[in-house]
């Protein structure tokens, strides 16, 4: 294993992005770019995953400045999880992207800031350092306010300016909780943080800068009570785009509440977990309730992401390994499910003409019975019916909460999960059993043949991964107990950043800091 | 556009200029206070001004190259030059020097070249969208 | 100073939060800038205000030979500029664009994404 794979996650993407803008005048040249480079990402995932089970944690020190002073690349397991998952997605939304992105969008520079977003994701998933998280954090936003406005449709910029606005305060706020934690120690590397956090003399302020953490990455997350701008926003824009944001971008905050909740503050943790708890548990309620009330697929769809961040965070709240493993586990799985709900969506509106709501959708068995079947797997998924992957994620979580004691938790996460059968219910009630509305919204457009395989192959192959996980969850599971073991001890992350070698001297104020 | 003969005269002779300094403020950063990110900056404050005095089009028949295409060509050139260090066996990033002159300066280049595009391609967006 | 500067950034802060509750979109806009700017006031603050010469090692040594500015707060600065100055120009370029699309920038009034119940 050498430094270059640690890092490769971001050099790929980030270069395929500077290929596709040299060829800007050339959207044929911009697709197979961007899909090679997806594959690339996808085949480096794998290894660097496999890498990282088996020798443990990889640490790259770019430019060979030493930890803690310069930029660190650290890949442990959740984070080998975490990019080798991201481009298993990045994979499947760029071949859906080459049947579903039009003329306009892809003139705009559509696959070109899309490996962008990737380079933000897959940086945010592989530093060590907190403040290069902020700047890829920064990365996957640009990126998003342009995939979200690209095409410029009325109700796209409308949703625009509140992700902008929201999204701008929480951007404020991180660097602010950045900004205080590094005045505090003197560092701004994750491992040396986790080192110095408990010989800060005022544990109060630190209390306070992770609720700081928590707001930040809440707003990015979606947690209750930051979470309305989801529902606003998610259901406008193109359809690849869409089903990246849902599978990504909300996990990207769910990864960094975890990332610093189990490396940076572990002393509090009945004062910063409890928030937590209780900010899990509301987000489950309110989410699985938005989603019951919406009339619309995607708005649904929306309300259900919210919803299951909730299930994600609720395990960090318990904080066990187990219930670490379990927010790990649930993380793959609904990432996979989401993306495939979302382009799912994304034909269903394709074959309705133009328009999700519940009015004018229905027949799909008649029209589509082989869609029916592939969109089953997703949908019996979320709702965790066994075997597939949703119920062992399910089964975790609970058992987690059991072993904890959270016995209120494990009533809410169970609650959501019958009203989410419900909204299951509904959904396939209206979609494939009703009788279509008459006229459709708009003319349906018939796909040529092999457009239609384009739509479908990510699909087909979203759906096979979510039965795979399912029929035998073993090899996740294992994986995800090693990543469980590894964020509950962290000591051989911070070995393998710091070499183990105490008594360093700090970028500030060392005097000052340690009594 | 303004068409204030004060401005338009005042800019051919500041443009040069300006050129010029963003070239030293960007070579001087190799050893000094100075750099890409201030030199592309100088460079595109240049541009615009001329696109304030005659316009966006007489500023794209001046620059010639797309501003898309410099700031593809700055990411590329800022980039590459990182892989260099695999030749040694070391990270990404590490400097390479030979003499006094090393792979820090082509990074300085490459985060000039995209300053400079990328505020250029927002001048010449937001005001071609104004002249309209 | 240090007193001074952290009343700085809490008025900025306060000033930027009034700005936030209004519902012009131009306004939440300046808010934004007001509050990025207080951030970066707080990075500097935070960073221990220091001063002295810039910290570049003169040609021949190995080491510092005199007190020099801590370099690491005026670096995060200068990120955290370059990339609010992108984020404001997105922002801005967005706020016109929306009013076109829609000729108001009142937020209350902007619902062409979650259009009011009919039914």
């Amino acid at each position: 294993m050498t430094p270059w794979l640690t890092a490769a996650p971001i050099l790929v993407p980030m270069l395929t992005a500077a290929l596709c803008v040299a060829a800007w005048k050339y959207p044929v040249a911009q697709r197979v770019l961007s899909l090679l480079g997806s594959l690339i990402l996808l085949v480096i995932g794998g290894i660097l995953g496999r890498g990282v089970m088996e020798q443990g944690v990889q640490v790259a020190q770019m430019g060979a400045w030493a930890a803690p002073f310069g930029i660190t690349l650290v890949v442990d397991p959740l984070s080998a999880v975490m990019v080798f998952i991201s481009a298993v997605m990045g994979f499947c939304v760029a071949l859906h992207a080459l049947g579903d992105i039009d003329p306009v969008r892809e003139r705009g520079g559509y696959h070109v800031v899309f490996q962008m977003l990737m380079t933000g994701v897959c940086g945010a998933f592989v530093t060590g350092d907190l403040f290069n998280m902020y700047v890829w954090f920064e990365v996957m936003l640009i990126s998003s306010f342009v995939l979200l406005s690209l095409g410029g449709v009325r109700e796209q910029i409308d949703a625009a300016v509140k992700y902008v606005c929201i999204n701008m305060v929480a951007t404020a706020c991180l660097l602010l909780a950045v900004a205080l934690l590094y005045g505090v120690t003197g560092t701004l590397n994750m491992a040396d943080l986790s080192l110095r956090v408990p010989d800060v003399p005022s544990q109060p302020v630190i209390s306070a800068i992770a609720v700081l953490f928590i707001i930040a990455f809440g707003m990015k997350a979606a947690l209750f009570p930051f979470f309305f701008w989801l529902p606003a926003t998610y259901h406008t824009p193109a359809v690849s785009v869409q089903a990246i944001f849902a599978g990504l971008l909300t996990k990207v905050g769910v990864y960094a509440l975890i990332r610093v909740f189990t490396l940076i503050f572990t002393g509090d943790t009945a004062w910063t977990h409890g928030i937590l708890m209780w900010m899990a548990g509301i987000t489950m309620i309110v989410g699985v309730l938005g989603s019951l009330a919406a009339r619309d697929l995607h708005r649904a769809w929306s309300w259900q992401v919210v919803a299951h961040i909730g299930s994600m965070v609720m395990g960090l709240a318990i904080s066990t390994p187990l219930a670490l493993a379990a927010a790990a586990f649930y993380m793959v799985h609904d990432i996979v499910v989401k993306t495939n709900l979302f382009l799912g969506a994304g034909l269903v509106r394709r074959l309705a003409g133009g328009s999700t709501d519940y009015k004018y959708l229905g027949g799909l068995f008649k029209t589509a019975p082989w869609l029916c079947l592939l969109l089953f797997v997703p949908l019996g998924s979320l709702a965790g019916f066994p075997p597939l992957s949703g119920f062992w994620g399910k089964l975790l979580l609970v058992r987690a909460g059991l072993e904890a004691e959270q016995y209120v938790m494990v009533g809410v996460l169970l609650l959501t999960g019958l009203l989410t059968i419900w909204l299951v219910g509904r959904v396939w009630a209206e979609m494939v059993w009703k009788a279509p509305a008459e006229p459709p919204a708009e003319p349906v457009q018939p796909l040529s043949a092999a457009r239609s395989y384009v739509l479908i192959l990510p699909l087909l192959l979203l759906s096979l991964i979510t039965v795979a996980i399912g029929v035998n969850p073993e090899r996740l599971m294992n994986a995800a107990g090693q990543v469980g073991d590894s964020l509950h001890d962290n000591t051989a992350y911070v070995e393998a950043v710091l070499g183990g070698s105490p008594g360093r001297p700090t970028l500030l104020g060392a005097a000052e800091v340690s009594p | 556009m303004m068409e204030s003969l004060i401005l338009r005269t005042g800019v051919r002779l500041l443009l040069p200029l300006m050129l010029l300094f963003s070239i030293f403020i960007l070579w001087r950063g190799h050893n000094e206070p100075g750099g890409g990110f201030v030199g592309g900056l100088i460079c595109a404050v240049g541009f615009a001004l001329h696109a304030i005095a005659f316009g966006v089009k007489a500023m794209r028949d001046m620059l010639r190259i797309d501003p898309r295409t410099i700031l593809g060509t700055g990411l590329l050139v800022g980039i590459t030059p990182g892989f260099l260090g695999a030749l040694s066996d070391e990270p990404y990033m590490t400097a390479q020097w030979l003499g006094a002159l090393g792979t820090p300066v082509l990074f300085d280049i490459g985060v000039y070249l995209v300053v400079v595009g990328a505020i250029l391609a927002m001048v010449q967006t937001l005001m071609a969208e104004g002249e309209d | 100073m240090e007193v001074i500067m952290a009343l700085t950034v809490g008025g900025m802060v306060a000033g930027s939060v009034y700005l936030f509750l209004s519902r012009q979109y131009l306004r939440v806009m300046f808010g934004v800038i007001v509050l990025s700017n207080a951030v970066n006031v707080a990075i500097l603050t935070v960073g221990r205000l220091t001063s002295g010469r810039a910290p570049l090692i003169s040609r021949g040594n190995e080491v510092m030979d005199q007190a020099a500015a801590n370099p690491l707060p005026q670096a995060l600065i200068l990120t955290a500029i370059v990339i609010g100055f992108g984020l404001l120009a997105f922002a801005l370029a967005l706020g016109y664009r929306a009013y076109q699309e829609m000729g108001t920038l009142d937020t209350a009034a902007m619902r062409a994404a979650e259009p009011e119940d009919k039914r």
